[in-house]
């Protein structure tokens, strides 16, 4: 992160909780799978099996790696834009919500590019729309936190209900399949419509080259901007920045609008690079999932499209489950679950007990 | 119950607040612990009151080792404390927060409890209503509360920390009899206060502290020069400011009523000139909070108008304010004034709003050193602000004043300073008024009031009951003005 | 089109808000105490399915409330002891705990999904459930929803008629003064988050065994957790307001069951999420009933002043703040 206050590096403090990580780490993942392998005996399952399906249903071959990197793609996504909501200090549940309108708002334009000429066009239309839908939704929760007084958790998870009904609405009224409404989704749309894969790899360039850009983009403009500056002040003291003379409300909106618009992308990419259709579950609870992954990343630019590729290669394992095991795939959310409350809790311990030792 | 600390020590981290102390206190008698803020004083009562562990020492009550961790320890020895921050229940009623922490078993025996309470004011002659939140109580009742509740709970060592701050000499008069009563009945008083007035007032005996340990201590009678050179080292000197020439107004409040604090602001009407230092006096929070925000736009006024260098500003916001050069600085350091987590540079590129979308990183960093060395700030341009100790938050703080404004507003400028930092801090302020900036402060302190103002604005229950100047009054005038006597 | 008889109406509205009305008074003791318990939906989901399997396992019902309870109680104690003895941000901790254990309870409770099991069936009270209208309206149901009924009460007289109550609110408005009171605030909060998390669990199991019968993915409580952590706001923090609200919305929920079938044009979609935007609204009234000129007018006009005091409440002062100590 060129420009952020060097400072940061110098200090021999950082350095040394850099290699104090590691124990960290490694103490969280023997939590996190001891928790794992009894919640696998209580249910009847093989442990060390499971495991195994995990791993070979994300990592064992070029085609599952390519299906982790289209679940990355919008977590990640998701997760660039929740890092300016958190650095202002939001709990940004909504990002849920934001995708899923994102989804909504390509479907409509592309659903009026269908038999139109230009795919091209209504492609890049389309992935504007969702952006500004994920935006606005976003803008809604923002103005009932600043506006309304309601805490921005509820004012998100309202909005992720009502988004979910309208895309419900949606696919069983006005966007049904001919002949039938079905949970399956809408009609898929034409190929000129779907975004250009890599020949044989399933994968848009376009859509890994944007959200490689949506990282350096996030870092740069939350360590060398003026904006990133505020976030990180508002975040702190509120109060203090508003008498230093910012409009804390103001800059509120706008992270929820970086946020928002990241997340409406993410919705985008899923109707136009993955399902190619609205589908009840378009979001595929990434939003969710997006809040965990900056989390466990600790808030920090860099490390969290690593988290966000472990997180994928966890759920497309997990999908494994129940064709081989007869299990759940909702494993993998358990793991991702437990890793967080266990990385945080080993944190804080180990904080304790080093300010306890210099005590 | 005699009390005895031997070589209590209490470190926080490298700081040592407390670096060795020895003090007996003699049953039946009322001890005075004085010394300037930070000299250790709170600390030490409360490792005595079991709300913080020693870090190491003994201490004995009538001559036997007692050894507790915690206040419920503390309490069932009889040590009990009247905090300076009162540790209550504001939402809670009177007799709730009286019976908090005793009150045991299954039903609440509420009647039982009423009629403790009423007893036990009726003796020391306090007027408490039992069903009033706390939260309306004054200072003043608040530890009058406190104080009915830690002798229901028994207590037989009491001590009380700066006591007198922020209650009306009416308050204090009732105090002071009532442990002196106290006392009479063989209990030990351990009386903590950095204003000399009062502990010689009132006590037998006095312990000076200072830098963390005893400087001294002193019975009946007592010699305030000497007590003063312990507790400073040396005998303060005392400067006084050559009263400015005011000019055009600068700030006019036209009987403005406006709502906040605890009492609001009633009818307020009043000009401030260029080059005026304006000290507002009177219990804490008797309006001049609001004052303050409401000559800054922070507060909007429900009645009247409010003119910023003679333009109506009534009804516009704080960002319009300062853009008149208007500026405010809060009384809460870090609560208010500074952003917990950010460096000092991170502090400076703050400093410009509206400025480049880019972070100028260096030049930041370096304006951050020119700060450091300019306002003598213990601290590098990578200090988090809340690794800076008080007063060189406060430093800090003042250089991110602008540099030519029209009006200063300052709550409570110097709280928690020591005496050299307060000196510092006037110098400073004084070449402000010298260039013709209006300064209006508030301050609980008379003696600085009358010290720095150039006039005097005594506040009452959210009104303004004296505007005088400084060579026309005395710290015995103010004092009446502000328990409301004119 | 179908009638409307008040009597199956209400006692519809008395017996629907159990669960919800549990989980609210469960939440509300814990946050009087200082400690947020934001992992409510998905406790009631796990706790759901623990009771459901325990109950279709050993074939009682007992056992399937108990153990729904000591899920319930675990999860709290997880939000309170990394809370409290790590100074984790308890929101946090409760957020993911949310997500994982509904995950949970998806994954271990997927074989017994759809699986045919026992039911709380009612007990009408002698005597009492043959007084016309009162008697099927309160006295005809099963024993969860009585316990709900007596649990209102009973968190009322527990928070402000007994010492053990009294210390609790003082720990939950300002834990250094209940410290300095000799008061142990990290106990208290840790008991009364615990005792919380236990109704919130015995709510999720008065879904699956009383009110919404079974277990699948999704069960159907899904959602409640969130409306019940907004009633305890819509309640000012106050159990028996707290309790009005859930039937209050037991009640909204109820009709629109009615409106559903009155107009069949509407779809069903409106009615499945109807509850989150009003749940936004009333957040919304609320917040907006303790602003300075709302006040101002309501003191002008007696009609404001009654719908603003009826919808104020402050929460407790150090509400997710722990003890500073030194």
């Amino acid at each position: 992160m060129a420009g952020t206050p060097k400072a940061k590096e110098r200090t021999p403090g950082a350095a040394l909780s850099r290699a104090a990580v590691l124990p960290e780490i490694a103490l969280s993942l023997v939590v996190v799978f001891g928790f794992t392998t009894l919640v696998l005996i209580l249910a009847g399952a093989p442990p060390l099996a499971s495991y195994g399906q995990i791993i070979k249903g994300s990592l064992g071959s070029w085609s599952k790696i390519t299906h982790v990197i289209k679940v990355w793609i919008p977590l990640t996504l998701a997760a660039s834009g929740l890092l300016y909501t958190f650095r202002i200090g939001l709990w940004n549940i909504g990002v849920e919500g934001q995708v899923m309108m994102g989804a909504i708002l390509a479907t409509a334009v592309l659903r009026m590019g269908a038999g139109a000429g230009n795919g091209q066009l209504y492609l890049s239309a389309a992935l504007l729309a969702g952006m500004a839908g994920g935006a606005v939704w976003a803008i809604l929760a923002g103005y009932l936190k600043t506006r309304g007084g309601v805490h921005e958790i509820f004012a998100g998870l309202g909005l992720n209900f009502v988004a979910q009904g309208l895309v419900l609405w949606l696919i069983f009224g006005p966007w049904k399949q001919p002949g039938i409404a079905s949970m399956s989704g809408t009609e898929t749309l034409a190929e000129s419509l779907w975004m250009p894969y890599l020949q044989g790899l399933r994968i848009s360039p376009a859509a890994l080259g944007m959200t490689l850009t949506a990282i350096v983009l996030t870092a740069y403009m939350l360590g060398s901007t003026r904006f990133g500056l505020y976030l990180k002040a508002i975040g702190s003291n509120e109060r203090a920045a508003f008498l230093f003379g910012l409009r804390p409300q103001a800059v509120m909106i706008l992270a929820m609008v970086c946020a928002g618009g990241f997340a409406g992308l993410a919705g985008g990419f899923q109707v136009t690079g993955v399902y190619h259709r609205l589908i009840p579950a378009i979001s595929s609870g990434y939003g969710y999932l997006a809040l965990l992954v900056v989390m466990l990343a600790n808030f920090n630019v860099w490390v969290t499209p690593l988290v966000a590729f472990f997180f994928a290669c966890l759920n497309v394992g997990g999908i494994q489950l129940p064709m081989v095991l007869q299990l759940d795939s909702s494993l993998s959310g358990v793991i991702q679950g437990t890793l967080v409350i266990a990385t945080l809790a080993v944190h804080a311990l180990r904080t304790r007990m080093k300010k306890r030792g210099t005590a | 119950m005699a009390i005895e600390l031997r070589d209590i020590h209490k470190h926080f981290g490298r700081v040592r607040a407390n670096d060795g102390i020895d003090l007996r206190v003699r049953p039946g008698t009322i001890h005075g612990i004085l010394g300037e803020n930070g000299a250790g004083k709170s600390t030490l009562m409360k490792v005595l009151a079991g709300f913080i562990p020693k870090t190491g020492g003994t201490i004995l009550m009538d001559g036997r080792e007692v050894d507790y961790a915690d206040p419920a320890g503390a309490s069932a020895l009889g040590i009990g404390m009247l905090y300076q921050d009162p540790l209550d229940f504001p939402t809670l009623s009177v007799l709730e927060n009286f019976m908090a922490g005793r009150a045991a078993g299954l039903g609440l025996k509420a009647d039982a409890y009423r009629e403790g309470l009423r007893k036990i004011c009726a003796g020391l002659g306090f007027s408490l209503n039992p069903d009033s939140p706390a939260g309306r109580l004054t200072v003043g009742e608040r530890q009058q509360l406190e104080l009915a509740r830690l002798l229901a709970a028994g207590t037989r060592v009491l001590i009380l920390d700066e006591p007198t701050t922020g209650i009306s000499a009416l308050q204090k008069e009732t105090l002071f009899s009532a442990l002196r009563t106290l006392a009479a009945d063989g209990r030990s008083v351990i009386l903590v206060s950095h204003k000399i007035e009062d502990i010689e007032a009132l006590c037998d005996e006095i312990t000076v502290l200072r830098e963390g340990r005893v400087a001294g201590s002193m019975g009946r009678p007592f010699d305030t020069r000497a007590l003063l050179g312990m507790m400073f080292g040396a005998e303060p000197t005392v400067t006084m400011r050559s009263g400015h020439v005011p000019g055009a107004q600068v700030l006019h409040l036209d009987d403005v009523t406006a709502p906040g604090g605890r009492t609001g602001l009633a009818g307020c009407t009043v000009s401030v000139s260029r080059g005026e230092v304006i000290g507002l006096a009177g219990l804490e929070g008797s309006g001049q909070d609001v004052f303050l925000r409401v000559a800054s736009g922070l507060i909007r006024p429900s009645r009247g108008r409010v003119h910023i260098s003679r333009r109506d500003m009534t009804g516009r916001g704080y960002h319009e304010f300062r853009s008149l050069g208007v500026a405010f600085q809060p009384a809460s350091r870090l609560e208010e004034g500074l952003v917990r987590g950010l460096t000092i540079t991170e502090h400076c590129a703050l400093q410009e709003p509206g400025g480049p979308f880019l972070v100028r990183w260096d030049s930041a960093e370096r304006e951050a050193r020119e700060r450091i060395a300019k306002f003598q700030v213990v601290g590098t341009p990578d200090s988090p602000v809340e690794s800076l100790s008080g007063g060189n938050q406060q430093r800090l703080l003042l250089s991110f004043l602008p540099g030519e404004p029209e009006l200063l507003l300052l709550e409570n400028p110097t709280r928690g300073l020591d005496m050299e930092s307060v000196h510092w801090v006037w110098e400073h302020l004084d070449a402000y008024a010298s260039q013709g900036t209006a300064i209006v402060f508030s301050s609980s302190e008379l003696d600085e009031i009358l010290m720095a103002a150039d006039r005097v604005l005594v506040f009452f229950d959210g009104r303004i009951i004296k505007d005088e100047r400084p060579e026309d009054t005395d710290a015995m005038d103010l004092g009446r003005a502000i328990a409301g006597k004119v | 089109m179908q009638g409307l008889d008040l009597t199956i109406l209400l006692a519809g509205v008395v017996a629907g808000a159990a669960p919800i009305l549990l989980a609210t008074l469960g939440e509300t003791v814990t946050e009087k105490a200082g400690i947020i318990n934001l992992s409510l939906d998905g406790t009631i989901i796990l706790s759901a399915m623990a009771g459901f399997v325990t109950a279709v396992v050993t074939g009682s019902i007992v056992a399937g409330f108990l153990a729904a309870a000591v899920v319930g109680g675990a999860v709290a104690a997880v939000v309170a002891v990394l809370g409290i003895h790590l100074g984790l941000s308890q929101v946090a901790v409760g957020f993911v705990l949310t997500l994982m254990t509904r995950d949970l309870a998806y994954f271990l409770g997927s074989p017994y999904a759809r699986m045919e099991g026992p039911l709380a069936g009612p007990v009408p009270l002698p005597f009492l459930s043959d007084i016309p209208f009162v008697g099927p309206v309160l006295f005809s149901h099963s024993l969860p929803v009585y316990f709900s009924m007596v649990m209102i009460g009973l968190c009322w007289w527990y928070l402000y008629r007994t010492p053990a109550g009294l210390k609790l609110r003082c720990v939950g408005e300002n834990p250094d003064g209940a410290y300095a009171r000799g008061v142990d605030p990290d106990r208290v909060q840790l008991i009364h988050a615990v005792a919380g998390g236990m109704m919130v669990g015995i709510a999720g199991a008065a879904f699956s065994l009383c009110v919404k019968p079974g277990w699948g993915q999704p069960q159907g409580c899904e959602g409640s957790g969130w409306i019940a952590l907004a009633l305890v706001i819509f309640g000012g923090w106050h159990p028996v307001k707290a309790a009005a609200g859930a039937y209050l919305f037991a009640f909204l929920q109820v009709m629109s069951i009615y409106l559903q079938s009155w107009y069949p044009g509407v779809p069903a979609q409106v009615f499945q999420v109807a509850p989150f935007p009003l749940m936004i609204f009333i957040l919304v009234l609320i917040s907006l009933a303790q602003r300075e000129s709302v006040l101002r007018l309501a003191a002008d006009h007696p009609a404001l002043k009654s719908v603003v005091r009826a919808l104020s409440g402050s929460a407790p002062a150090a509400l997710g703040r722990q003890k500073k100590g030194e």
